[in-house]
């Protein structure tokens, strides 16, 4: 914790208090189709950093001169652009990983948590904490994506990363990989028990 | 054909449900989810829209975007490609619809306005939309079957957020430990009935 104290408080607070996915509801669907594989995870979180930051930097520059009655359509446009910078670059560098990431990327367009912070932060604030604050809700993200990517390829594949983790003993002892967790309803009861974790251990109980 | 178009809208309506299999629609799905009216509206806005952007969008990729899709205003055109603009263009094309579909329904059918109203903005950024969209380029469709996709893929999102709205009623009588009420619940819930669904897997078209 006192590493998390030294933080400013823009990326401290996302990351645990305020997690844009376990307490605020943003960016559930990404969080659970892409989390089969930690390394797709994680290709996706960076793509989130990114689009996020770069989205509350740019608007917030822009906030004086928007009239509100446009604000959506602009701030949908932004986004829009950055996204499609993303797609490209993945396509061009990493052409495997984005056929497995398929429409997904395109689909941080409608992801909440950029349109969310856009909205309640970056319309009201300069632009270095707005940086701050869009590095930080991707780091909230990363955090919960990354947790149930790993938890899904281990139980799931016993994998990680694509490495053996689960070792082969257990295999011959009768360990069975959990088929479960591969398929979409894992995604959905993992992070509901992690949800459960989370409010248990900060003592707040769920509505 | 017939046979066809039937097995499509039915993996797209059960077996691969594009709330339940692919994820997309969660946060309106969450968010909306606590009464079976407002569920039930929901659902039938999106319906609605998914089957007028669908075939929107498939228009415009296949005559604007694609490879080669400008041949129809001259020859010269046929080496240009505009399909990575296809994000920015979609969701444009569906914050047009959307306002539009408002209107005209404020101005033709003021009853169905009402009940849907305050849904209908909420969808532009429902990822259901956009995601359908891009799977639709993705599997290269073709018109008809782009229209088929777009309403099936609506009818099951519209089945699954009511069924998840009941189950929800249903939820507030029962004894749910402190710290798994509310989100976390919602999500078990979600993953039962995602299992539920597989079941369907099985039918083979």
């Amino acid at each position: 914790m006192g590493l998390l104290k030294s933080l400013p408080k823009e990326i401290s607070d996302p990351l645990v208090e305020n997690n844009p996915i376990a307490t605020q509801v943003l960016g559930i669907c990404s969080a659970l189709a892409v989390t089969v594989m930690l390394k797709q995870a994680i290709v996706m979180s960076l793509a989130v950093i990114f689009v996020t930051a770069g989205s509350n930097v740019i608007l917030s520059f822009m906030r004086k001169g928007l009239p509100s009655r446009i604000r959506i359509i602009v701030e949908m446009c932004v986004i829009a652009s950055l996204v499609i910078l993303v797609d490209q670059v993945l396509r061009a560098y990493l052409f495997e990983l984005s056929k497995q990431l398929s429409v997904f990327v395109g689909l941080i367009i409608t992801n909440c948590i950029v349109l969310g912070r856009a909205e309640a932060y970056a319309l009201g604030n300069p632009p270095l904490p707005s940086l701050l604050d869009g590095i930080g809700n991707g780091l909230g993200y990363t955090l919960v994506l990354c947790i149930v990517a790993a938890l899904r390829e281990i139980l799931g594949s016993g994998k990680l990363l694509g490495m053996e983790v689960i070792p082969q003993a257990a295999y011959a002892m009768g360990y069975e990989n959990m088929g479960l967790m591969v398929l979409p309803p894992g995604a959905f009861i993992l992070l509901g028990l992690y949800i459960w974790a989370v409010n248990s251990l900060r003592g707040k109980p769920g509505e | 054909m017939m046979a066809e178009h039937l097995g499509l809208a039915i993996s797209s309506i059960f077996i691969n449900n594009i709330l339940l299999a692919y994820f997309l629609g969660m946060c309106t799905f969450l968010a909306c989810s606590k009464k079976i009216e407002t569920a039930m509206g929901l659902g039938v806005a999106v319906i609605f829209v998914l089957g007028i952007v669908t075939p929107a969008n498939w228009v415009v990729y296949n005559y604007l975007l694609k490879k080669g899709a400008l041949v129809w205003i001259s020859p010269n055109f046929a080496e240009l490609d505009l399909s990575f603009l296809n994000l920015i263009t979609f969701i444009a094309i569906i914050a047009a619809m959307v306002q539009l579909l408002e209107m005209i329904l404020d101005k033709f059918f003021p009853a169905l306005y009402t009940a849907l109203g305050v849904f209908l903005p909420l969808i532009t950024v429902n990822c259901a939309i956009l995601g359908c969209s891009l799977f639709m380029v993705e599997r290269s469709y073709t018109f008809i079957e782009s229209v088929n996709f777009g309403i099936s893929s609506g009818i099951g999102w519209a089945l699954a957020i009511v069924a998840l709205a009941s189950i929800r009623t249903k939820l507030r009588y029962s004894h749910v430990p402190e710290g798994l009420r509310g989100l976390g619940i919602t999500f078990i819930v979600t993953g039962l009935m995602a299992i539920g669904f597989m079941g369907f897997a099985g039918i083979n078209l």
